[in-house]
């Protein structure tokens, strides 16, 4: 064993840094500190940026516009664009429907709907769930019938993320009702211009508007935007949601609220200090912080395994169940620590979706506290979405212990 | 001991009941939210009429003649109704403030506003680097005006009378002071739980009258504390029993893998922790409010365990009942969300566990204090 970082590895870390340094533009690195959901367009500069340089994609294989980073690169090129508080980017298309495309797209897929992904030009939602079938996928009910060389598509998604802001959707649809469930799956992707489509925002409890329901009636997709093989789109979904292992563990992101957490505290004023000064809440951040190492030299042993490593996957199967436990975590120390002012409602004060137009906000200043409490509220949904605690504890039960 | 209601308790534990049924549906408490103002006339004129803004003072103090108790009715009945008036700030904090000085007639005409609803009285005591710990005041008061600030004071935006703390020479002072005098500026915020609070600045502001002389201000401003602490964990004994039950029938309902959620033994087991964390806060609750005439640092520790047991109950059921509901627990249109915020508010005010277990930590402390001391 060898648990040192190569200093070939430490000298691309520093690469990363000062190029991010070098580009991120002030004023998208400025509101990325509210951690309000990223605004399409900072996404779209920023995604351009990275393009230009090659970087919008670095996990997809290079033919594809990705590169031929190590795991271990990849993990460390997220790293840093968090470190930089970088918008939050479509990680829809960058990484559920891009590898799906590269590895299962045709020829004319890829080359239609990859270039676009990479420069940021569409934007693209994931139409998985639906009002009956959250941890049950399986039995999803909407459903794709073939009429000449077009698919009728006719049902309803729901939680679908930032679809308000979507320019096209992956969906995984019911093409034959005959065969068992999971066979009868297929990935569609839908133009969210078709005719038929109507979405409706549906406003969380932090006040934001970031998840949509999305109903189709009727709507006419060409065949040729099936992927892969009708009835596969099951297995696609699978492979898509296991492939890339380690980004459920949102180990980068945590890293980040664990700076927010300690700048925050260091600036409350307390009767006898500063509340970094205070014993219980310093403990409290420093068990935290314990555990994200924890979670990353984790991450570090998934990223260093075999796809059909079984220590390997054993670890790669808690890093979600632990990651988003201890991602609302560091956002509900952040609220404690802003005192009466963790306990107010933030609209974002350069956001366009606000749900009570009444004005009246704490005010505060300082970027790093401007968003804490929208999202220590949101937050309350990582234990939830991408497969809920209990689905998670379940496969750990199941698939590691054999129960 | 008995621990029953008495059949008037049970018949005001009633009319709360019937009130936020009528008046606190989901749409009419949306429709309150959307108004911006965060109190209803017509809701504070129902709480006088029916007597509840006075349920809980002695007669002497020009109450009804209840107690702790009362209050106690009324907030578990509000928590589970998520009602939004700022009833706890002037029924219980201001009004047992003013309770707690000698009698005067200043004294008693202020407390029958308030039991009346002729006046919205709040107390402005709260100060950021305080964080709910209550003698920490920073306010000066001096030859006559106040300079300092106040933070989150609910219900502060409608109210017509302060009661200000403030620090003189020999200890802290309690002030009646006009909200729209001049060198006061407000700033006005909603809570996560739709109340609205202000924290206000004081540049010099005027004095209408002293109520409490400094270091004569402490034991009251204390009494008028203590039972703000214990109405807040009643509200979250209401709201934690309200969010376990819509809880429960969600996932007696829902149906997921051919099956209704609750057949699930690991939902079955957090239901059940969440009902073990809901009877220990009732417990300490009732704790809570037997030491409520207990003197000092014995009421300052019992208070201190009952709210660091109901702040980490109310995260756990309210953090839970969103994770049992899933996706549609976190939607703004959905009650559950609005009981995990009301519920996350309560968890902070007045300071969150960590200030309580510090608190407990920092006072002398014995199971057997009440045993009789040998012949």
């Amino acid at each position: 064993m060898n648990f040192d970082i190569a200093p070939e590895d430490q000298a691309f870390r520093a690469e990363v840094r000062a190029f991010i340094t070098a580009h991120l533009p002030p004023d998208i690195a400025r509101r990325g500190q509210h951690d309000y959901h990223s605004a399409r367009d900072d996404v779209r500069r920023w995604m351009r940026i990275l393009n230009a340089k090659g970087w919008s994609a670095p996990h997809w294989p290079a033919r594809f516009g990705g590169t031929d980073w190590s795991p271990l690169r990849k993990y460390i090129f997220q790293d840093e664009l968090r470190r930089a508080r970088a918008p939050v980017l479509d990680r829809c298309a960058l990484d559920l429907l891009g590898p799906v495309l590269c590895t299962f797209g045709s020829p004319a897929q890829q080359a239609r709907f990859l270039p676009p992904i990479l420069n940021g030009d569409e934007w693209w939602n994931q139409g998985f769930s639906e009002p009956g079938s959250g941890s049950d996928l399986a039995s999803l009910r909407t459903r794709a019938d073939l009429e000449g060389d077009h698919y009728i598509v006719n049902g309803q998604k729901i939680w679908t993320s930032e679809a308000h802001y979507g320019d096209w959707i992956f969906a995984l649809v019911r093409t034959d009702q005959t065969v068992k469930p999971q066979a009868g799956i297929s990935f569609l992707l839908i133009d969210m211009k078709s005719p038929g489509i109507v979405r409706r925002p549906i406003w969380s409890i932090d006040e934001g508007l970031s998840l949509n329901e999305i109903f189709f009636d009727n709507v006419r997709v060409p065949a040729e935007n099936l992927v892969g093989e009708p009835g596969m789109g099951w297995s696609y979904a699978k492979f898509l949601l296991t492939h890339e292992r380690t980004t459920s563990a949102v180990v980068s992101h945590t890293k980040r609220d664990v700076d927010q957490v300690r700048h925050l505290a260091a600036n409350a004023r307390t009767a006898s200090g500063t509340l970094l000064d205070d014993p219980a809440f310093s403990a409290k951040l420093a068990r935290l912080e314990a555990e994200v190492i924890a979670l990353e030299w984790s991450v570090m042993r998934v990223l260093h395994a075999a796809e059909n490593d079984a220590a390997g996957n054993a670890v790669a199967s808690l890093l979600k169940l632990r990651g988003s436990e201890l991602s609302e975590r560091a956002a509900l120390l952040a609220a404690e620590a802003l005192g009466d002012h963790g306990l107010a409602v933030m609209p974002d004060p350069e956001g366009q979706h606000i749900l009570h137009h009444d004005g009246l906000s704490p005010g505060l200043t300082d970027d790093e506290a401007i968003g804490v409490t929208a999202k220590a509220m949101f937050r309350r949904a990582t234990t939830i979405y991408g497969g809920a605690s209990e689905i998670q504890r379940t496969i750990i039960a199941k698939s590691i212990l054999g129960l | 001991m008995d621990f029953n209601l008495t059949s008037e308790q049970e018949a005001l534990a009633d009319s709360v009941a019937r009130f936020t049924a009528r008046d606190y549906t989901f749409e009419a408490r949306s429709k309150l939210i959307e108004t911006g103002t965060g109190l209803n006339p017509a809701h504070w004129q129902t709480f006088a009429e029916l007597g509840w803004l006075g349920a809980g003072l002695a007669e002497e103090a020009g109450g009804y003649g209840g107690g702790p108790v009362e209050n106690m009715i009324i907030l578990e009945g509000f928590g589970r109704g998520l009602v939004l008036e700022p009833f706890l700030p002037v029924a219980l904090i201001a009004a047992q403030t003013l309770a707690a000085l000698p009698l005067s007639i200043l004294r008693a005409r202020l407390i029958a506003e308030i039991v009346a609803g002729e006046a919205v009285t709040v107390v402005a005591h709260g100060e950021l680097a305080a964080r709910g710990a209550p003698e920490h005041v920073e306010t000066l008061f001096q030859n006559g005006r106040i300079t300092g600030a106040k933070s989150m004071v609910i219900g502060g935006h409608a109210a017509n009378r302060l009661i200000v703390t403030a620090r003189g020479p020999g200890g802290i002072g309690l002030y009646l002071v006009d909200p729209s005098a001049t060198g006061i500026s407000a700033r006005r915020y909603r809570l996560l739980d739709n109340q609205h609070a202000v924290d206000l600045v004081f540049d010099g502001a005027p004095v209408l009258e002293t109520l409490a002389l400094p270091g004569e201000g402490e034991a009251a401003i204390a009494a008028g504390l203590a039972h703000g602490l214990t109405g807040v964990c009643a509200e979250a004994v209401g709201a934690m029993d309200a969010a376990i039950r819509m809880t429960r029938d969600y996932i007696t309902t829902r149906r997921q893998f051919g099956t209704t959620l609750s057949t699930f033994q690991a939902l079955q087991h957090r239901m059940a922790d969440m009902l073990v964390e809901l009877e220990l806060s009732r417990s300490i609750l009732y704790q809570g409010i037997a030491a409520l005439d207990r003197p000092g640092a014995n009421r300052t520790r019992a208070l201190a365990a009952m709210k660091a047991i109901v702040s980490s109950a109310a995260m756990f059921v309210g953090r839970h009942a969103v994770q049992l509901h899933g996706g549609i627990g976190m939607t703004e249109e959905y009650t559950i969300g609005h009981y995990y915020r009301r519920l996350f508010v309560i968890a902070g005010q007045f300071g969150g566990e960590s200030l309580h277990l510090k608190t407990m930590a920092g006072l002398p402390r014995s199971f057997w204090t009440e045993a009789p001391a040998a012949a």
